[in-house]
């Protein structure tokens, strides 16, 4: 065995230093990234640079080959990134303040501005944030309150992006889109003087539904009344004479028969009921 | 070396004779080979069945117990150890019987092990993979069933699941999420995106987070829609479906621009109600509805009553008018009596006769009798 490695050892240690030299000239550029080759500190060129419509597979991405030591690759991302922006207290023009809380997706369209400008992606993204915020907070403060809760923000939306693509594109980077995720009301006073908006809001629908209840209450049985007097009219009318003996007959019963006290009557001879007492005709 | 390869020799012929020589017996066998190495097979010398388990020995029947001096005599640098196949500087590859190396075998035997295990790709129905080169170049997508790549370093493969529906819940269990509608009211509102993946190979090389990128997308897109309605009409879910379909086309349309490989299957709004805070009004208002219909309700019952009573006098008056008509006087007077004996039979009567009598009216008596009435009542 060890006239194995004895005899073969040149043809091992080759083999070891062409792995060594492959490994470290090849460098693979996967399909999420691009590779800048930096070379003493200048980046020279770009392994798969992104380009928009080239499908992947076509693209650039995969085994590259480096001068080994001389040239570094940086790894650049070429995809879709974000940039989230803490939440701000904006000013709109009528002095109201709301807390908006926004992000911008953009991608590095220029790996070599970006090493050159920025250095990477993070020293990128804190070159980008404070633009971010000041233009938000510039374009926004000239729109009305009611204006930025709003969905239609107009065009601030499309000056932001345009302002922040523009100071983006000096580092290698294209903003795709910045958009309000939320627009709220700051803690304190102004989120109080909403809620109890909505509390007294609510209180006079409360307070409105009660009163017309009850005015269609009213209004049921005023009609319910009516009704009645013109079934008692019509009935009645037909002979106010006799609805006058009836109803004092009725009243009589009642009052003398259904009264608590006792009653004592003084009837006089002269009265109709004793008519026939006298033994008139 | 060549004394290990003795050793190593005469171990195998005595393994072979332990094959050839039945331990359970028939070792009186004529002509059977007895052990002649020193290999301390397990033959047996004709004393019957014996224990396999047992040491063995040339002198069955007879355990020995092991010494000291026999146990340390194995274990010393030239023991078995080195026989064992452990490292050490002493280590060499076993050789095949033809007097070559078993080292292209053993290294072709993993290596097809290896192709066979990384080429071979069981994509699950609904799951698809994106093979890559040396996890760099993409080179193309797998569908589901059995598929073949080059093996491992050379083919990468990541499978995913692209037909099932993934759902995240916004906001997470009970906390609360305000949003402002477009009357500059709040709302509490959580929902629920349903999503797939539309195409792996965007998902997976277009977006650095596709899902926080939904979920960001998604949270923007709600409050837009919100912002369009009116409190009442999100909280009485009138406006509900349209902000449903608000959110999934602006949802799709901005995670197309961005090429992101998602597609949205359906936003569902589990839960609107008003914020905690200011709930009690809210209930309030639904009470005043009650409030208002119970006020209702009472004045169409006392309506009915009332309506009732003047149907029923009316139909008695008229019934008695009928009567009345046929014979009027005789009626009248009629009524009259009845209605006279009814009361006089019932009250104190005092007849005045003449009318230049000044009658002189007792009312203090009157008045004690009226008092006392009611006692004897309560003594009964």
């Amino acid at each position: 065995m060890t006239n194995v490695f004895q005899n073969y050892k040149a043809f091992l240690i080759a083999g070891v230093v062409a792995v060594v030299a492959l490994l470290s000239s090849v460098v693979i550029v996967p399909e999420t990234h691009q590779g800048v080759v930096v070379q003493a500190g200048k980046p020279v060129r770009v392994i798969n640079q992104f380009r928009p419509d080239v499908p992947y597979g076509q693209t650039g991405a995969g085994i590259e080959l480096r001068v080994p030591f001389l040239e570094q690759v940086q790894m650049i991302d070429r995809r879709v990134l974000d940039l989230d922006m803490e939440r701000q207290q904006v000013l709109s023009n009528d002095q109201q303040r709301l807390q908006v809380d926004a992000y911008a997706r953009y991608r590095i369209i220029d790996p070599v501005k970006l090493v050159e400008r920025a250095g990477t992606e993070r020293q990128l993204e804190a070159q980008l944030l404070p633009i971010l915020t000041s233009v938000l907070r510039q374009e926004l403060g000239r729109v009305p309150f009611s204006a930025l809760i709003n969905a239609e923000r107009g065009t601030a939306m499309v000056n932001i992006t345009r302002t922040l693509d523009a100071q983006a594109r000096n580092y290698g980077a294209q903003v795709l889109d910045v958009r309000i995720k939320a627009a709220d009301l700051p803690e304190g006073r102004p989120l109080d003087a909403a809620f109890t908006r909505m509390q007294t809001d609510r209180e006079e629908e409360a307070t409105t539904i009660r009163a017309a209840g009850q005015r269609d209450a009213q209004i049921i049985q005023a009609e319910a009344q009516a009704e009645a007097a013109r079934i008692y009219a019509d009935a009645y009318g037909k002979d106010p004479q006799f609805y006058d003996f009836y109803r004092a007959m009725q009243s009589y019963r009642k009052t003398f028969l259904q009264g608590e006290g006792e009653s004592t009557m003084v009837l006089s001879e002269d009265s109709e009921y004793f008519r026939q007492f006298k033994g008139q005709r | 070396m060549d004394g290990w390869r003795e050793r190593f020799g005469t171990g195998l012929k005595g393994l072979a004779m332990a094959g050839k020589n039945n331990p359970w017996g028939g070792g009186d066998k004529p002509g059977a080979d007895g052990p002649s190495g020193d290999g301390g097979s397990g033959g047996g010398s004709g004393d019957g069945p014996r224990n396999p388990w047992l040491p063995g020995g040339n002198e069955p029947g007879k355990r020995r117990s092991a010494s000291i001096e026999d146990i340390f005599k194995n274990r010393g640098p030239e023991g078995p150890r080195r026989a064992g196949g452990g490292g050490g500087p002493g280590f060499r590859l076993p050789e095949r019987p033809g007097g070559k190396s078993w080292l292209p075998i053993i290294i072709g035997g993993v290596a097809l092990a290896w192709v066979a295990v990384t080429s071979f790709h069981f994509v699950q129905p609904g799951e698809e993979a994106v093979v890559t080169w040396f996890g760099g170049k993409y080179s193309h997508s797998l569908e589901s069933g059995t598929n073949i790549t080059a093996p491992w370093p050379v083919h990468m493969v990541e499978k995913e699941n692209v037909t099932q529906i993934r759902s995240e819940e916004v906001p997470g269990t009970n906390t609360e999420k305000l949003i402002l509608t477009g009357d500059q009211n709040l709302v509490d509102l959580s929902y629920l995106i349903r999503w797939n993946i539309s195409d792996l190979s965007l998902y997976k090389y277009q977006l650095n987070d596709p899902r926080n990128a939904l979920l960001e997308i998604g949270e923007a897109a709600m409050r837009a829609a919100v912002a369009r309605q009116k409190l009442d009409s999100v909280l009485t879910g009138a406006g509900r479906a349209e902000i449903e379909q608000d959110v999934r086309a602006a949802m799709q349309a901005r995670l197309d621009a961005y090429r992101s490989g998602i597609s949205v299957q359906g936003i569902e709004i589990n839960k609107v109600d008003p914020p905690s805070r200011v709930e009690e009004a809210f209930k309030d208002v639904s009470s005043a509805q009650q409030d208002a219909d119970a006020a209702i309700n009472r004045s169409r019952a006392v309506a009915q009553q009332v309506l009732a009573r003047a149907q029923g006098d009316a139909r008695e008056f008229n019934d008695i008018y009928a009567e009345y008509r046929l014979a009027p006087e005789v009626t009248r007077r009629r009524l009259y009596y009845e209605t006279m004996e009814q009361i006089l039979s019932k009250t104190d009567k005092t007849i005045v006769e003449g009318g230049n009598v000044t009658p002189y009216l007792p009312l203090p008596e009157l008045r004690r009798r009226a008092q006392q009435a009611p006692q004897p009542q309560q003594g009964e």
